[in-house]
Order: structure tokens, then C-alpha cells, then sequence
């Protein structure tokens, strides 16, 4: 018997490979690299990252299928993965100055970086329930440690390890889910459990219904949707700033990238009946995330509340499962990444060597010290809660327009009331930033790489919102695999 | 021949005693032999699938899970070394800074 060649083409993972490249030079470089000078290793993932990109913008409008069916390429896993780098190099934008601070400039931080983004690249490409585990595994693996990076500080290692224990508890949820679709469908590959579901419908067995529930039940942690949600605010606030920012915007996109992946492809959403399950999740994560946002005295908590309720608006375009709900999402998550690294961006400027900088308080006068900083953090608020010309807007109304073109009336309305709701405790910090009298001490850490990073977010929020087009089609010919 | 039924009797038993495991136990340590015991019912359902179909996919998966399950062992027991360090407990308990 000779052996079967699996069809491998190197091609579809070329952007990842080159990325594995730089990151495991990366950990070969850094022992001869001293402490002081780590910053060139921030500078070479960035590289990395450059080179990556554009080798994924050279392989747009393919679309491959390889590794025994294992990984696609295609617009849609194009589309994250361009945004994943994006990500990826903003953190690194506001990393450089901040682990100094922190006095955790250490190469293992930017390696760590890399890896994680590695995992998020292959999420969206994963169409096979082994690379899909593989690469959410990979990212996960990553993250926990970069949540505990800061050793030295109890908050961070509390955080670290309660996002370990939820991350590892949930993948194995998401594990045993797996374990019971393959035992029903007898096929790991989501094409073909796709096809067998399209034959025997969702509710024809137990261990379907069973790795249902499992798999809703796993996402929901991975995308801190309630009642899966507890362990977001403590890993966010406990975390080093730009991890909780990795952490809210890129583990957030590729698990909602995975997410589609599975749920639509394999489980066909649209033919089955189960969208009240996600309806209720739906509302409660948009409704709960708010209110507490309410009470929230430190900024990063506020943000982790408020990207708990942004999960539970993307959950919308899940519900209504139709083409237009999907590339809503897409819109979304784009205009979400930026405003939520551009709102984590400003925290970064505020730490300095006696000052964390991330208490609402912490902001006092900020608009009168720095009236650019003002206008800025004004552009954030305004696009997190979602009014025109912002990127955030752009997303909503889609996201809305969606539901209402579904028949989900409810959904829109109340979506559109969380989004007032909002209103209120973003706006609280922007009151304290221009009202109150400034901090003596405050002291911003402007260093070139933050004003980049804050440049680019904040002029892409803007920009999306008032020429949104480019992002539309491209989110569009996207979601067309969805059929 | 063994049935099938009773791998995944077998299994969820596991599943569920680790499940339970984790709500309830508060040593760190205690935890991850839970979490390990969740991955290995996955692995035991995956296997006895396999075999039901005569595919080897699922025993290819269990392979991967026993790697990923040693490398989430040493990131778990890096963290939880780095706690004791700090605090000299391996109870969770005890990680309240951070509330509400």
C-alpha cells in the first residue's frame, strides 16, 4: 500500500509562517539583546508583522483549500487575518513604552505577541474541528501567560490566573462539544458535517443537541457573553494595559470569527430553530454589560463591561443569521477594534513610574491640560456609542438594519436602549476630562510609537465612519462563503 | 465487543466529576487534575467514536489533546508558581482583589 499525499499547499499559510518565522528568531535573539535595549525586538515582530501583511493582501480574492480540507483561504479568513495584524502591530505600538514602565521589558512579551496572533490568524481559516481547537488553543496558550506577565504585581497574577482557569475550563467545554459532533456526524470536517446536518437536521439526536449546547456554552466564555462573563472584568483590570487591550479586541474578533465559521457553516443557522437560546444571551450581554458599566469607578473595568455589552450587540448579526447580519458583524468588529485600542491607548499614556492612570479620576482636567487628548478620547466615546460620523456608528446601523430587515424588531429596540444607556457613562469621563480641575501629578508619557498608535486609531475611527464603503465591500465579499 | 454506550457512559462520568471538580475545589492543583480530567473524557469519547466508524480522525484529535494538555499543564503550574511566590497559598480562594 503506498501512502496517500495529502494536497498541501504551502501558499495558504504563507502569511502565518512568515510571522512564526520572525517570532521564533525573535526568542533566538533576545538572550543577546540587554535588558535596556528590548525595544529593538518590538521593532522586529513589527517588521514581521509588515512583511505578513502584505503577503495577505497579495493573496486577496483567492481561495484555497488545503491540508486534507484542514485550512481555507479565502476572503473571509483574509479579511480577519488583515485585521489580526492590524491588531497585533497597534499593541506593539503601545507596548514598547509601557512594559518599561512596568519594568517588564522582557523579548518573551513580543514573542508572546506573535504567537497569539499566529493562533488568531488560523481561527478564521480553521474548517476542520482540529485545526479550529489547535489554533483557539494556540492563542489561548499565549494570552494566559501575557496576562500574568507582570509577576511582580498580585492584580496581575490574579488576573492571570482566573483568565487561565476560565480559558482552559471553557476550552474543554468547547473540547467534549467537539468530541460529541464528530461521535454524531462521524467527520471532523465542517463542510461535512454541514452536509450531514443538512441531510438529518440539528435536533436529530442527543449528542448533536449535547455538543450544541457545549459549544454555545464555550463560546460564551471565549467572547465573555452572560452568564459567561465574570471573569472578564477581573482579567481586564488585573492584566498589563496593552494585553487587556490584545484581549478585549483581538481574542474577541477571532473567537466571533471561529464562532461564524462553526455556527454557520457546520450548524446551517439559519435552518434550525435555536435562535431564542441566543436571543436571551443576546440581551442579557448588552443589557447586564451596561448597567454595571454604570457603577464602574476604574477605566478599565468600564471598558470590559462595555466590550461585554459591544459581544452582546455582534450577537445581533449571528441572530438573524442572513448575509446582511453577518458582513454586519464584520463591519462591526472592525470599527469595535479601533475605538477600543484607541480608549486603551489613552489609559497607556496616563501610566507613568507612580501612577497606574487607569481610574476615571485619573482623567481629571485631562481636556484642559491637553486639549488635543479632549478631542480625541470625544472621537472614542462617540464611536462606542455609536453616533454618526464614527466607525461605531457605521457598524450599529448595519447591525440594526439587519435585525429590523429579520423581523427582530425587539432586538433593534433594545439595542438602540443600551446604546443610550451608554451614552451615560462615557460621557461621565468626558465631563470629568473637560469639568473637573486637573491632577497636580499627572504626568503623560507621550513617547512616538504611542502618538502613532493613537493617530492611526484615532483617524480609522473617524475615517470608517465618514467613508465606511471600502470596509462594506470588503466585509460583503467576505460573508459570500456563507451561502 | 464492548458497546459504544459505555465509552460515553465512562466519559461523561469523567466529564461530569471534573466538572464538579472545578465548581467546588479550591486548591489550584486540585483544579487542573479536574480540567485534565475533562480533556481525557473528551479523549475517551473521540477514541470509542473512532473506533465505532473506523475512522481514524478521532484518534488523531485525542493525540493533539494530550499534547495541548501538557502544555496547558506547564503554563498552568508556571502561574500557579509565580502565585505562590507571591501570596505562599495555591488556594483560590484567597485571589480577592479584585470585586464587582
Amino acid at each position: 500500500m503506498t501512502p496517500i499525499m495529502p494536497d498541501i499547499q504551502l501558499i495558504a499559510i504563507f502569511p502565518e509562517s512568515i510571522l512564526a518565522i520572525f517570532a521564533c528568531a525573535l526568542f533566538v535573539m533576545d538572550p543577546f539583546i540587554a535588558r535596556d535595549k528590548k525595544e529593538q525586538l518590538g521593532y522586529f515582530s513589527l517588521a514581521g508583522l509588515c512583511v505578513s501583511g502584505v503577503s495577505t493582501l497579495f493573496l486577496w480574492g483567492k481561495s484555497i483549500s488545503t491540508f486534507s480540507g484542514m485550512i481555507a483561504l479565502d476572503n473571509y479568513a483574509l479579511f480577519f487575518k488583515t485585521l489580526f495584524l492590524m491588531i497585533s502591530a497597534l499593541i506593539i505600538l503601545m507596548s514598547i513604552r509601557y512594559i518599561k514602565i512596568e519594568r517588564i521589558n522582557l523579548g518573551e512579551y513580543y514573542g508572546l505577541i506573535l504567537f497569539a496572533t499566529i493562533g488568531m490568524m488560523f481561527m478564521p481559516s480553521a474548517t476542520d474541528l482540529l485545526s479550529f481547537y489547535l489554533s483557539l488553543e494556540l492563542m489561548s496558550m499565549s494570552l494566559y501567560v501575557l496576562a500574568a506577565f507582570m509577576r511582580k504585581d498580585p492584580k496581575s497574577i490574579e488576573g492571570g490566573i482566573k483568565y487561565f482557569l476560565t480559558g482552559v475550563f471553557s476550552s474543554g467545554l468547547i473540547l467534549y462539544g467537539v468530541a460529541f459532533l464528530f461521535g454524531a456526524t462521524g467527520t471532523t470536517n465542517l463542510g461535512e458535517i454541514a452536509a450531514f446536518l443538512q441531510e438529518n437536521g440539528v435536533t436529530s439526536s442527543l449528542s448533536l443537541i449535547m455538543a450544541f449546547v457545549l459549544l454555545i456554552t464555550g463560546f460564551g466564555f471565549k467572547i465573555s457573553a452572560v452568564p459567561f462573563h465574570m471573569w472578564a472584568p477581573d482579567v481586564y483590570e488585573g492584566s498589563p494595559t496593552p494585553v487587556t487591550a490584545f484581549l478585549s479586541a483581538g481574542s474577541k474578533a477571532a473567537a466571533f470569527s471561529v464562532m461564524l465559521r462553526v455556527f454557520i457553516n457546520a450548524f446551517a443557522l439559519s435552518s434550525g430553530n435555536w435562535w431564542p437560546v441566543l436571543w436571551v444571551i443576546a440581551v442579557l450581554t448588552m443589557t447586564l454589560g451596561n448597567l454595571v458599566a454604570l457603577v464602574q469607578t476604574n477605566m478599565k473595568r468600564l471598558l470590559a463591561y462595555s466590550s461585554i455589552a459591544h459581544a452582546g450587540y455582534l450577537m445581533i448579526g449571528l441572530i438573524t443569521a442572513s448575509q446582511i447580519g453577518y458582513a454586519a458583524i464584520l463591519i462591526y468588529l472592525v470599527g469595535y477594534v479601533f475605538m477600543t485600542l484607541g480608549a486603551f491607548t489613552l489609559i497607556i499614556l496616563l501610566c507613568s513610574a507612580n501612577m497606574k492612570g487607569d481610574q476615571i479620576s485619573d482623567f481629571k482636567g485631562l481636556a484642559r491640560t491637553n486639549p488635543m487628548l479632549g478631542l480625541v478620547f470625544i472621537i472614542f466615546a462617540l464611536s462606542l456609542i455609536g453616533i454618526p460620523p464614527s466607525a461605531g456608528f457605521v457598524g450599529k446601523l448595519y447591525l440594526f438594519n439587519s435585525a429590523i430587515q429579520g423581523g427582530f424588531y425587539w432586538l433593534a429596540i433594545i439595542g438602540i436602549l443600551n446604546s443610550v444607556v451608554s451614552l451615560y457613562y462615557y460621557f461621565r469621563v468626558v465631563q470629568v476630562m473637560y469639568m473637573d480641575e486637573p491632577n497636580a501629578g499627572t504626568v503623560l508619557s507621550f513617547s512616538p510609537t504611542l502618538k502613532v498608535a493613537l493617530g492611526i486609531t484615532a483617524f480609522l475611527t473617524l475615517f470608517l465612519g465618514l467613508y465606511p464603503e471600502p470596509i462594506i465591500k470588503a466585509a460583503i465579499d467576505s460573508v459570500q462563503i456563507f451561502l | 465487543m464492548i458497546p459504544l454506550s459505555y465509552y460515553v457512559t465512562v466519559s461523561t462520568m469523567m466529564f461530569v466529576i471534573g466538572l464538579v471538580g472545578i465548581l467546588i475545589r479550591k486548591n489550584f492543583l486540585i483544579i487542573l487534575f479536574s480540567i485534565e480530567l475533562m480533556l481525557n473524557a473528551a479523549n475517551i469519547n473521540l477514541v470509542a467514536f473512532s473506533h465505532h466508524f473506523g475512522e481514524v480522525d478521532g484518534q488523531v484529535i485525542s493525540l493533539f489533546i494530550i499534547t495541548v494538555a501538557a502544555a496547558e499543564a506547564a503554563v498552568g503550574l508556571a502561574i500557579i508558581i509565580v502565585l505562590f511566590r507571591r501570596k505562599a497559598t495555591t488556594n483560590v480562594d484567597e485571589l480577592n482583589l479584585m470585586k464587582w
